[in-house]
């Protein structure tokens, strides 16, 4: 007789896990983009997910925040699925998380100001803690200091408040969106690729900047990532999506000592990140999840 | 297999169909979408009053315009055409229930259709490809409720504004054109019009351009919020927005027409 562990029950609110997803299907026309995705994300942690272009990263963390429905799965946050949710109610979830576009996703008829405000003018106004049942209106000029606080935070010249996202390089648009997302400190932080598009003091500084928040304010994060050095120096989890499916998912040290063919050859193209070797006889392909220790 | 083949045939001749049932039934929804999350707060009045510039303000010029010169052509037309029953006198109220019942609400409907309504489309459209629209709603601010609400709202209350205004103008048009110009007595012209006008006629008016109002920007933001695939997609999101909105708005007027004259109709005065 084999023995195998009881199923967890994902619906309990659990302490080490702050999003559960199971069994994740998602096709777009013929396009089957995730094919049964698994994956937790750890709470107070940095969790990273790598993947090649087009394997459905995005789809997931889009997933994760409800703008996508799932054609099967569940997807679990605090204990709560948020997969039969209608728009209403997720309203309520989504005040939990901040999230940064790829494209940052700034709305170009409004300043730099007011797109960094948008979220306190939306949802500030009950001050910090939404059920506290105070509404403390923010003044405006409080507002604005916390403008400036997050451009200083982010190094971004003030100057750029009053302009517009049309006029702003790619990197300073996605810091913009950056200071967005993190203007409510949210539980939970969805980065899609922060750094892409940052020369390599930015990339640091914004890498530095997930890492400190994610310490000082115990936030959850999860960072969609094509940058291996950097994945290997912030990730406290990395999880491998490959072929609809996070193939390996585990410590940074767990990853090196992966026997996934894919993820070798993926992490080892970068020339950056050195894993521990492996014969090759003990390699395993396919969509399945190695044998990595975890 | 013949049989087979008629069954594909019968598809594709049903396929037009469909998709039509299916637009009407989304647009529908959309407008049920828009009606619930009109009255959930909160209520963004900086939001609306921004819609209703763009929607009411920003058209009274281009709005005024129009109608001078359609009041003032009707009004040679009618005028040449009367002479020959030498019914001229009868041109200020010929026009005024011509503008009132049809001309106000169709024309300036359609001159917001394709001013507002185009311009809806367009920014609702980027704002959907470039993740804007996303973005909102992970901000937990409900997309329909921030940019479809103030939006459909804005074209209910300045549509039949503007068309009021349209009639004015109109009215002025003719008159300048016939008293004017055309040398039709001062005294005749309004007490004709004012014999021949009713409420009936200006409530008419109203109900079809308010309707048409609503028509417009639900099919306008409809399009717009469900542009896709990129700078190419949000030029055919315009103009179905427009296009939709025109044909929906000739074919509305029409039905409203007939619904309003066998349910109110006119007691005094042509009807
Ligand atoms: N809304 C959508 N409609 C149709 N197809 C979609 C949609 N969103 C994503 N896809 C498809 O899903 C696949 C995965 O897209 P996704 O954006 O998640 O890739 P990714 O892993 O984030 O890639 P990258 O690293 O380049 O950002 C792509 O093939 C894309 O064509
Ligand atoms: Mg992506």
């Amino acid at each position: 007789m084999v023995w195998t562990p009881p199923a967890e029950d994902i619906f309990r609110r659990s302490e080490q896990w702050h999003v559960r997803i199971r069994g994740l299907h998602k096709t777009f026309g013929q396009h089957q983009v995730l094919r049964g995705v698994d994956l937790d994300i750890a709470r107070g942690k940095i969790n990273v997910i790598i993947g090649g272009s087009g394997q459905g990263k995005s789809v997931i963390i889009k997933h994760i925040i409800g703008l996508l429905k799932p054609d099967r799965g569940h997807i679990v946050v605090d204990g709560e699925d948020i997969v039969p949710m209608s728009e209403y109610q997720l309203n309520r979830v989504r005040r939990k998380f901040g999230m940064l576009f790829q494209y940052a996703a700034l709305f170009d008829s409004l300043t730099v100001e007011e797109n960094i405000l948008f979220p306190l003018i939306e949802h500030g106004l009950r001050g910090p803690g939404h059920n506290d049942g105070v509404r403390r209106r923010m003044s405006r000029a409080e507002m604005r200091q916390v403008a400036l606080e997050q451009m200083d935070k982010l190094r971004l010249p003030h100057v750029l408040l009053r302009k517009f996202p049309s006029e702003l390089s790619g990197g300073q648009r996605k810091r913009v969106g950056l200071a967005r997302a993190l203007v409510l400190r949210p539980e939970i932080l969805l980065y899609d690729e922060p750094t892409t598009g940052l020369d390599p003091v930015a990339t640091k500084n914004v890498d530095d900047m997930i890492r400190d928040i994610s310490q000082r304010e115990g936030v959850t994060s999860v960072v969609i990532s094509h940058d291996m050095a950097s994945t290997f120096r912030i990730g406290d989890r990395v999880s491998m999506l490959y072929e609809g499916r996070i193939v390996e998912s585990g410590t940074p040290d767990e990853i090196r000592r992966s026997r996934h063919r894919y993820l070798r050859l993926f992490v080892e193209t970068s020339g950056t990140v050195q894993l521990d070797p492996v014969p090759d006889s003990e390699l395993v392909d396919g969509d399945g999840p190695g044998e990595a220790p975890r | 297999m013949w049989l087979e083949r008629l069954a594909r045939l019968c598809d594709r001749l049903w396929a037009p169909v469909l998709a039509f049932i299916e637009a009407v039934g989304e647009h529908v929804l959309l407008l049920g979408h828009t009606l619930l999350w009109l009255v959930r707060p909160p209520y963004r009045l900086g939001v609306l009053l921004e819609a209703m510039v763009f929607v009411g303000f920003e058209s009274l010029f281009i709005v005024g315009l129009i109608s001078l010169f359609v009041g003032a052509v009707f009004a040679l037309q009618l005028i040449s055409a009367l002479r020959t029953f030498q019914a001229e006198s009868f041109v200020g109220a010929t026009v005024a229930l011509a503008l009132t019942r049809e001309l106000a609400p169709v024309f300036t409907s359609i001159v917001i259709a394709a001013r507002a309504g185009a311009g809806m489309a367009t920014e609702l459209g980027s704002m959907r490809i470039t993740e804007q629209i996303d973005a909102l709603a992970t901000m937990a601010v409900n997309p329909i409720q921030y940019l479809v609400v103030p939006r459909v709202v804005a074209g209910v209350i300045m549509v039949p504004l503007l068309s009021m205004l349209f009639v004015a103008s109109g009215m002025l048009g003719a008159y300048v054109v016939a008293v004017g110009i055309q040398n039709v007595d001062r005294g005749v012209f309004i007490e004709n019009t004012r014999w021949f006008l009713d409420i009936n006629d200006i409530l008419q008016g109203l109900c079809k351009a308010t309707v048409f109002g609503l028509t417009l920007t639900l099919i306008s933001c409809y399009q717009g919020y469900h542009a896709r695939g990129g700078a190419k997609g949000v030029g055919v999101a315009t103009t179905r927005a427009v296009v939709g909105s025109f044909v929906t708005i000739l074919v509305l007027d029409y039905f409203l027409t007939d619904l309003w004259l066998t349910f109110f109709p006119k007691t005094r005065g042509p009807r």
